[in-house]
């Protein structure tokens, strides 16, 4: 059964004196996918990503690499290869001889390394540049030298510590999509950290969302973004509408969640069996879940007035206030442009159904600071 | 904002320049260019008899002829080298760890530890050494008081104590160029060679010592350059022996008054400290400005 895992973590903790930056978490990976972790900074991915490289040793917990543990195995001997944050590429070396350097590591033979380096620099698109200096290289070229000098040595897994980060963002939209394809052509399992949840959501299989030191909720993109299991994804995942609020009736259907300022939100009673009269509850809508003077389900409407239009393209959308109680909230504009001449200061009418609602129990001490 | 060079007061801000640089200019002329131009026609020269001088090769014949004169000419330039690469065997794992190993406050610490001892001069760090490694120093007392050695050990005096000396004196000008050059170089990329297979020995052939290249470079012609032209230390630990050439200088200046003699002597150590610079530069590919900046 194990070995149908490239990667497995059991209960991995690890603490900096009485500070807990992996607080016991457990994954597998199975073998070929795309699996990325997406948490804030400071959430200790890159503590994980380097106890899976063999930089750091975990407090207590197993690290097993195709079903064999990994612990005390130095990150020299590990089959699991890092693209670093800032690619780490040898600027003393030329662009073939950066990705000939494992292999000579490894001993190989000469023609070995000059048939697969080569090989390699084709797979990635750059089938000349052998012979070029680091700095010749442009921001997008470095990062697949960089992906090229660890696939060359067929890896079981490649770690790559937030590698998109440095690039500009129209060079990060396409290293995204290429990323995947370069994935999904050499079949060698990702284990991807990122702050960026465009770049999880764009590429995974399998997104583990990551908070102090936890895993947070496990599953495919979709999972995530529809259906989170915790306040904390459904915030961090995608926009939100995010208020504080209590539950207040619950009828067959549905629950009316009573807000501070006097409003009320209906969600729906099936997505939320357990809730009950008198819970402090953070409620989440998705601004493209509500509509703008439209049919369709109205179990929640309210009359608002428009603050500030936010142009963006096909990402347009609207502040708006509600009249009633002068909450803001946003609302993602349709894509056909039917409200392209919105602009502040008109009144609108919103909707939405009570299924698009999320509620989770607020904690403890959120309803302190509240 | 307008270009102040490019308006008509160009004369007035070349005039500025001008005079910023005159420190500089009035340093490098008076103190440099003037006393070696003096130095080479001196050395040119041969006294006929009170007061007057003829143009003569001879101080230089003279060098090559008395066996004794480049005998420690060559010797001098041994040792020098020879403790340039001592101090950098030593200097370069010290170098490392306080750049690499050592984080936050420790680091500060081991590198003012590696600079304290130049708070007070070459002179009495000198004698330290003399303290302990004299006849009747620390080192002898010692072992004499252990029952290891019978009677007084000498340990001045010899070719051994001179390189001690020597790479003592040197060794803060070779940690500080070694030290910013490795700070410089991102942790990410040690553990990059050692993620992709290395292990600790071609990490540093391949990436530590590449990069830190410049900073070798420089350090070692600080150090050189220092311990070719160092009296004081070959002297006192050396005794009469030490046979270094700064002292063959000395002698014609101070002892036999031959200024000619000397100049030419001057002159020969200048043209053997750039020789070796040079093909030291050559053979570690750099370049002089490169290991400057």
């Amino acid at each position: 059964m194990a070995d149908q895992f490239d990667l497995e973590c059991r209960d991995v903790v690890k603490k900096f004196d009485a500070f807990t930056a992996v607080d016991s978490v457990s994954l597998t990976i199975p073998k070929g996918s795309f699996f990325s972790i997406l948490g804030p900074s400071g959430c200790g991915k890159t503590t994980l990503l380097r106890m899976l490289a063999g930089f750091q040793t975990p407090t207590s917990g197993d690290i097993l690499i195709k079903g064999s543990s990994v612990l005390g195995v130095p990150p020299n001997r590990r089959p699991v290869n890092m693209v670093f944050q800032h690619l780490a590429l040898f600027p003393m070396m030329n662009v073939s001889e950066n990705v000939a350097y494992g292999l000579k590591r490894r001993g190989a033979d000469r023609a070995t390394i000059e048939k697969k380096v080569s090989d390699t620099l084709a797979r990635v698109g750059l089938p000349d540049s052998g012979p070029k200096q680091i700095s010749q290289l442009s921001g997008g070229q470095k990062q697949r030298i960089a992906i090229a000098r660890c696939l060359v040595l067929e890896p079981a897994v490649l770690l790559l510590d937030e590698p998109l980060g440095a690039l500009d963002l129209k060079l990060r939209e396409h290293m995204k999509v290429e990323l995947k394809q370069l994935q999904h052509e050499i079949g060698t399992t990702f284990v991807y950290i990122t702050h960026d949840q465009s770049e999880a959501l764009v590429m995974s299989d399998q997104v583990a969302v990551m908070n102090a030191g936890r895993f947070e909720q496990v599953g495919a993109p979709q999972d995530l973004y529809y259906n989170p299991h915790t306040a904390f994804v459904a915030g961090f995942v995608g926009e939100s509408n995010r208020w504080k609020g209590t539950v207040g009736m619950t009828h067959d259907d549905h629950i009316v969640i009573n807000l501070p300022t006097g409003g009320a939100v209906l969600a729906s009673r099936k997505t939320h069996p357990t809730l009950a009269e008198g819970q402090p509850v953070d409620v989440f809508v998705r601004p493209e879940a509500i509509a703008i003077d439209g049919q369709g389900e109205t179990d929640n409407a309210i009359a608002a007035k428009v603050d500030n239009v936010l142009f963006n393209g096909a990402a347009s959308s609207v502040q708006v206030r509600d009249k009633a109680t002068g909450h803001e909230m946003t609302v993602a504009l349709p894509q056909t442009g039917a409200f392209a001449n919105l602009k502040s200061g008109d009144l609108v009418n919103l909707t939405w159904g009570a299924e698009q609602t999320r509620c989770f129990v607020a904690a403890e001490n959120q309803e302190a600071t509240a | 904002m307008t270009n102040p060079a490019s308006s008509g007061t160009g004369g007035a801000v070349r005039f500025g320049a001008l005079l910023l640089a005159m420190p500089l200019l009035l340093w490098l002329f008076l103190l440099v260019i003037l006393p070696h131009v003096d130095l080479l026609l001196v050395s040119l020269r041969e006294r006929i008899s009170y007061g007057k001088y003829e143009f003569s090769l001879i101080n230089y014949t003279e060098f090559f002829v008395e066996p004794l004169y480049w005998n420690t000419y060559i010797r001098t330039a041994v040792m020098s080298i020879m403790a340039t690469a001592l101090t950098l065997l030593i200097g370069f794992p010290v170098s490392y760890y306080i750049a690499k190993v050592m984080r936050g406050k420790g680091k500060n610490v081991l590198f003012l530890l590696c600079l304290i001892p130049f708070w007070v001069s070459e002179l009495v760090r000198t004698f330290g050494w003399m303290i302990l490694l004299r006849e009747s120093g620390v080192i002898s007392n010692f072992l004499q008081w252990a029952g290891i050695a019978d009677g007084p050990v000498e340990m001045l005096y010899n070719d051994a104590t001179i390189m001690v000396g020597l790479v003592y004196t040197s060794m803060l000008f070779m940690v500080v160029p070694l030290v910013s050059v490795l700070d410089s170089l991102d942790d990410s990329l040690i553990e990059a060679g050692y993620d992709l297979g290395g292990n600790a020995f071609t990490v540093t052939r391949d990436i530590v010592i590449p990069h830190a290249m410049p900073g070798i470079a420089s350090g070692c012609i600080v150090v050189f350059m220092l311990t070719l032209g160092n009296y004081l230390t070959p002297n006192l630990l050396g005794g009469k022996d030490s046979l270094w050439f700064t002292e063959q200088i000395y002698t014609q200046f101070i002892t036999r008054f031959n200024w000619e003699s000397g100049s030419a002597f001057g002159f020969l150590l200048l043209v053997l400290s750039s020789m070796i610079v040079w093909i030291g530069l050559k053979l570690s590919r750099q370049t002089l400005s490169e290991t400057v900046s």
